[in-house]
C-alpha cells in the first residue's frame, strides 16, 4: 500500500511539475499575475509530493519490504539499519528519486527565499526548474520506476553493492547531487535572464549566492569521492580520471569559473553574454555526467545500473534541455550589450584568464573523458587516454591557474598600475623565489623537479594572499589598528573577501598535498608470512597474521599489523578483505593511520599458499590528507563568502532603503 | 559585421550538437558486447616470448590441440588484481589451459605480481608493445578470448570474469567446446 501512495506521489509530482513549467512563465510573458503568483504554492506541493515519495522508499527500505523489486535488489535483512536508509539512494531508481528531491528542495528553497525578487523573474525561474522536474519525473515513471512491484515476493534481498556499504559513499552522492542540482538553479536564473532579455548585476547579484551554495555542496561532494576512493578501494590513489569522477569535476571546473564571472557581472556588468553561457554550460555538464554514468557509453567502475534505453532517454531529454538552453542564447545573447571597459591590466582581465583556463581544462578533461568514443567514431585506431594524459594537461594549466591566483585578487577592477602591483607584491613575489631556490636543493627535492615548483607556487598563493590582506587592513585603519579593523570588516561586507582569501588559501594546501604525495610516496607490493616485517621509508610493519572474523553481512579475513617508526610502535592496524554473503567480488578495507603529514596504510591483496601468507600491500603517504583539506577550505571559503550580508538571499537589495526586517509583506513587483 | 556578430553565438550550439551526434553514436555501442570481427575466426598468427624466459617462444601453434581461455593482463590494471583470485580457482578445473597475454606491461613488474600473488597460467605471453594486442582487438585489460581446439576464436569476455560471467557465458560454452571434441 505504502508504495502505491509513493508512486502516486510521484505521478501528482509530474502533474504539478507541468502546471510549473507552463502557467508562471506564461503568466510572466503575458503579464498574468494570478498566474505568476501560482510559481510559490507549485514549487511547495512540488517538494511535499516528492517527499512523501521519498519518504514512502525510505519506509520500504526500512521495513525490508522485499516485494518492491529496487528494495530486493538494492537491500537485504542482514543490512545494518544505516545502510538500509543509505541504500534508499543506492541504486539508479532511488539516487533519480534522490535527485528529483533535492531539485524540489532548491526549487522551494528558491521560492522561500527570494522575496524581494520581481515577481516575473522569480515565476520565470520557477517555469524553468518545474520543465526540468518534468523530464526527470517522466524519466522515471517511464522507465525507472522505484516502486515497481515484484512477484513473488522473495525471502531475502539481493544486497547493496558492497562497495556502497560505507559512511562516506553513504553521504556522497547526496553532497555531489545537491551540487549538480543546485547548478539548475544558476542555469534557471540565466535562462529567465535571457528570456526577460534583462542581463544586468542584479540578475548577478540573485544568482551569486545559489551558484555559491550549488559549488560548496560539489566541493564537498567530490572530496568525499575522492577520500573514499582512497581508503576503499585499496588502491592508495585519491584521483584516478575515470570518467565518472571526471563526469563530476568539469560541472566543478566550469562552476568555478562561473562564480569568478559572476562576480565581474555583478560589479562592472562586464562578461554578461558569457556568464550566461557557463550558467548554462554548468548544469548541462551535470546532466551530462548524469548520462554518461547512466547510459553505459563509457564503461567505468563506478557505473551501476547501465541501459541503453535509459540512456537514450537522458540523451534525448539532454538535447531538449541544453539544445534548447542553446538556441535561446544563440538568439537572445547578441543583443546583450556587453558593457564595462577595461584595461590590459585590471582585475577583468585576470578574472578573464581565470575563465579560459578553467575552460580550457574542462575542454580537455571532456575530450579525455570521451576520446575513446572519438577515436571509435571516426576510426583513428585505438587510443589510451589515461592517467598519464591527464596528469600532462593538469600539470600544463595548474602552474599558469596558480600563478594568476596569486596576481588576480591583488589587482585593482578597470585600470591598475604596474608599477602598484609591484609594490604591494614584491615581498611575496622574493619569498616565493627564495622558496624555489630552497626547495630545489638535492637535500630537500631529491631531484624531483616538480617539488620545487609546487612549493614555491603554494608559497606564493599564501604570501600573495597575505599581502592583498595587509592591503585592504592598511586602506581600512592603518596597520596599527589592523585587530579591529579586521572585526569591523568580518561583520561588515568583507566578508566575501575574507571568503575569497579563504578559499585560496585552500588551493595552496592542495597544491602542497598534491606536490608532496605524488613526489614523496612510497608503495610496496609484498609477500609476508606471519610474524615477518617489512620496512618501507622509515616505517617497520610487522605482520602478525590473518584470522576470520564474521560481520553482520559478511566473511572478513582480518590482517594484524604493528607499525614500528624506529623501535617505537605507533599503530596498530587491522585491514581486511571482506566476501559479502550477498556475492560480488570481495572488498578491501584498507586499514590506515592517517596524520596531517603522512598516512601509513595497509591493504590486504589476497592469501597466498598455505602457511597463512599474505600478499598485501603498503603504502606511505606524506601530506595526502592536506589534498582533502585544502578542499574543505575551498568549500569553507564558499560558506565565508555566502555569509556576506550583501547576499542575504538578495533580501535587501542595496539600493531600497533598509525596511526589510523579518516582516516579509514585500510582494516584490516587476 | 553585426551578421558575423550573431554567428559568434551560435557556436556553443553547433559544438553542443556534434557532441550530442557522438553520444547518440555511441549509445548504440554496448561496451560489454563489442562483436569482435574475430570470432569464429582463426587466431591470427603470432610470435611472442613467454615472460619467463624471452628465449622461449609462444605462437599461435601452442593454442591449437587443447580448448583455451587466452587471459589479457597487466600489473598496472586494478581490475586484473580483482580477477586474479577468480583465475586462481580457475587454473585448477580441468577440461582448458589458462594462458595468460601479459600486455604494455613491464616483465618485472608483471613477474612480481604472479611470484606475489601465485601464477594461474600453464604459459604468459610477454606483449610489451601492443603488437599482438591489436592484431587481436584488445581494446583493455582485462579481456579474456575463448579459443577451441581448431584455433578459433568463440567468444570475447570484455572485463574481469565475475561469477555472472562464468555462469552464464564461459562455463556452459567451455562444457559444449569439449563436447564437441
Amino acid at each position: 500500500m505504502v508504495p502505491e501512495l509513493g508512486h502516486l506521489a510521484l505521478i501528482l509530482a509530474l502533474l504539478i511539475a507541468l502546471v510549473q513549467a507552463v502557467f508562471p512563465l506564461a503568466g510572466s510573458l503575458s503579464g498574468n499575475r494570478p498566474w505568476m503568483a501560482m510559481a510559490r504554492p507549485l514549487a511547495y506541493g512540488q517538494l511535499t509530493m516528492i517527499a512523501i515519495a521519498f519518504a514512502a522508499l525510505t519506509q520500504a527500505f526500512l521495513t525490508s519490504d522485499f516485494s518492491v523489486l529496487y528494495v530486493a535488489e538494492n537491500s537485504n535483512s542482514l543490512l545494518p539499519t544505516i545502510y538500509k536508509f543509505s541504500a534508499v539512494w543506492g541504486g539508479h531508481e532511488g539516487s533519480l528519486l534522490l535527485w528529483v528531491l533535492f531539485m524540489a528542495c532548491w526549487g522551494a528553497a528558491v521560492a522561500a527565499l527570494s522575496r524581494n525578487l520581481p515577481l516575473t523573474v522569480m515565476s520565470r525561474v520557477i517555469s524553468v526548474q518545474g520543465m526540468i522536474t518534468v523530464g526527470f519525473l517522466l524519466f522515471m515513471l517511464l522507465t525507472s520506476n522505484p516502486f515497481e512491484r515484484l512477484f513473488p515476493v522473495p525471502q531475502e534481498g539481493r544486497d547493496l553493492n558492497p562497495l556502497l556499504q560505507d559512511p562516506g559513499l553513504a553521504i556522497h552522492p547526496p553532497m555531489l547531487y545537491m551540487g549538480y542540482v543546485g547548478f539548475s538553479v544558476a542555469f534557471a536564473f540565466a535562462l529567465a535572464a535571457l528570456i526577460g532579455g534583462r542581463l544586468d548585476a542584479a540578475w548577478a547579484r540573485w544568482s551569486r549566492p545559489w551558484t555559491t551554495v550549488a559549488w560548496i555542496f560539489l566541493t564537498i561532494g567530490i572530496m568525499l569521492g575522492s577520500w573514499w576512493s582512497y581508503y576503499e578501494l585499496g588502491w592508495g590513489g585519491w584521483w584516478f580520471w575515470d570518467p565518472v569522477e571526471n563526469a563530476s569535476l568539469m560541472p566543478w571546473l566550469v562552476g568555478t569559473a562561473l562564480i569568478h564571472s559572476l562576480a565581474v557581472t555583478e560589479k562592472r556588468g562586464a562578461f554578461k553574454s558569457w556568464t550566461v553561457l557557463l550558467a548554462i554550460c554548468a548544469f548541462s555538464l551535470s546532466l551530462l555526467g548524469t548520462f554518461l554514468v547512466r547510459s553505459g557509453v563509457l564503461t567505468s567502475v563506478h557505473a551501476f545500473a547501465t541501459d541503453p534505453a535509459r540512456g537514450m532517454f537522458i540523451l534525448l531529454f539532454l538535447c531538449v534541455v541544453v539544445g534548447g538552453s542553446l538556441a535561446l542564447y544563440a538568439w537572445r545573447a547578441p543583443e546583450v550589450s556587453e558593457g564595462g571597459r577595461f584595461d590590459l591590466l585590471s582585475r577583468e582581465t585576470s578574472l578573464l584568464a581565470n575563465n579560459l583556463l578553467f575552460v580550457a581544462f574542462t575542454v580537455l578533461v571532456l575530450f579525455g573523458t570521451l576520446a575513446p568514443l572519438i577515436y571509435e567514431a571516426f576510426d583513428w585506431g585505438k587510443i589510451s587516454v589515461g592517467f598519464p594524459w591527464f596528469n600532462k594537461m593538469f600539470l600544463a594549466l595548474a602552474p599558469f591557474m596558480a600563478i594568476l591566483l596569486g596576481v588576480g585578487p591583488a589587482v585593482r577592477w578597470k585600470h591598475d598600475e604596474p608599477m602598484r602591483l609591484l609594490r604591494t607584491l614584491w615581498w611575496a613575489l622574493a619569498l616565493s623565489i627564495l622558496v624555489l631556490a630552497v626547495s630545489y636543493l638535492p637535500a630537500f627535492s631529491s631531484g624531483h623537479l616538480w617539488v620545487p615548483v609546487g612549493l614555491a607556487l603554494a608559497a606564493w598563493l599564501v604570501l600573495a594572499h597575505v599581502a592583498v590582506v595587509l592591503e585592504r587592513l592598511k586602506n581600512k585603519g592603518g596597520l596599527a589598528r589592523m585587530g579591529p579593523a579586521l572585526l569591523a570588516d568580518l561583520r561588515g561586507g568583507g566578508r566575501s573577501f575574507y571568503g575569497m582569501v579563504i578559499a585560496h588559501l585552500g588551493v595552496a594546501v592542495f597544491v602542497v598535498g598534491v606536490t608532496m604525495v605524488s613526489n614523496f610516496q612510497h608503495e610496496e607490493d609484498v609477500r609476508l608470512s606471519p610474524n615477518a616485517s617489512y620496512e618501507l621509508a622509515g616505517y617497520r610493519f610487522e605482520f602478525l597474521g590473518a584470522e576470520a572474523v564474521p560481520g553482520p553481512n559478511y566473511m572478513a579475513q582480518r590482517g594484524h599489523f604493528k607499525v614500528y617508526r624506529g623501535d617505537r610502535q605507533i599503530a596498530n592496524l587491522f585491514p581486511e578483505k571482506r566476501a559479502y554473503l550477498g556475492g560480488g567480488m570481495p572488498m578491501t578495507e584498507a586499514a590506515i593511520d592517517p596524520g596531517l603529514f603522512r598516512d601509513v596504510y595497509v591493504s590486504m591483496g589476497e592469501a597466498v599458499g598455505d602457511k597463512g601468507d599474505w600478499a598485501v600491500r603498503l603504502y606511505y603517504k606524506p601530506f595526502v590528507r592536506w589534498i582533502w583539506l585544502g578542499a574543505i577550505l575551498m568549500a569553507l571559503g564558499g560558506v565565508v563568502t555566502v555569509s556576506d550580508p550583501r547576499y542575504r538571499m538578495a533580501r535587501a537589495p542595496a539600493r531600497r532603503p533598509a525596511t526589510s526586517s523579518a516582516g516579509g509583506t514585500s510582494a516584490a513587483t516587476a | 559585421m553585426a551578421m558575423s556578430k550573431s554567428v559568434r553565438y551560435l557556436i556553443p550550439l553547433v559544438v553542443f550538437a556534434a557532441l550530442a551526434g557522438l553520444l547518440v553514436w555511441g549509445l548504440g555501442q554496448d561496451p560489454r558486447e563489442v562483436p569482435s570481427p574475430l570470432i569464429g575466426k582463426p587466431v591470427p598468427t603470432f610470435s611472442l616470448p613467454t615472460l619467463e624466459d624471452p628465449n622461449r617462444a609462444f605462437t599461435d601453434a601452442d593454442l591449437r590441440g587443447k580448448v583455451s581461455l587466452v587471459n589479457v593482463w597487466a600489473s598496472w590494471c586494478s581490475a586484473c588484481r580483482a580477477e586474479h583470485q577468480s583465475l586462481m580457482a580457475l587454473s585448477e578445473m580441468p577440461g582448458f589451459q589458462l594462458i595468460g597475454l601479459n600486455w604494455k606491461d613491464d616483465a618485472a613488474d608483471a613477474k612480481q605480481v604472479l611470484a606475489i600473488s601465485g601464477d594461474p597460467y600453464t604459459m604468459v605471453g610477454y606483449d610489451p608493445d601492443n603488437k599482438v594486442g591489436i592484431d587481436w582487438g584488445v581494446y583493455g585489460a582485462p579481456e579474456t578470448f575463448v579459443v577451441d581446439r581448431q584455433g578459433i576464436i568463440r567468444y570475447k569476455q570484455i572485463g574481469p570474469i565475475d561469477r555472472k560471467a562464468w555462469e552464464e557465458k564461459l562455463q556452459p560454452l567451455l562444457e559444449k567446446l569439449n563436447a564437441e571434441g
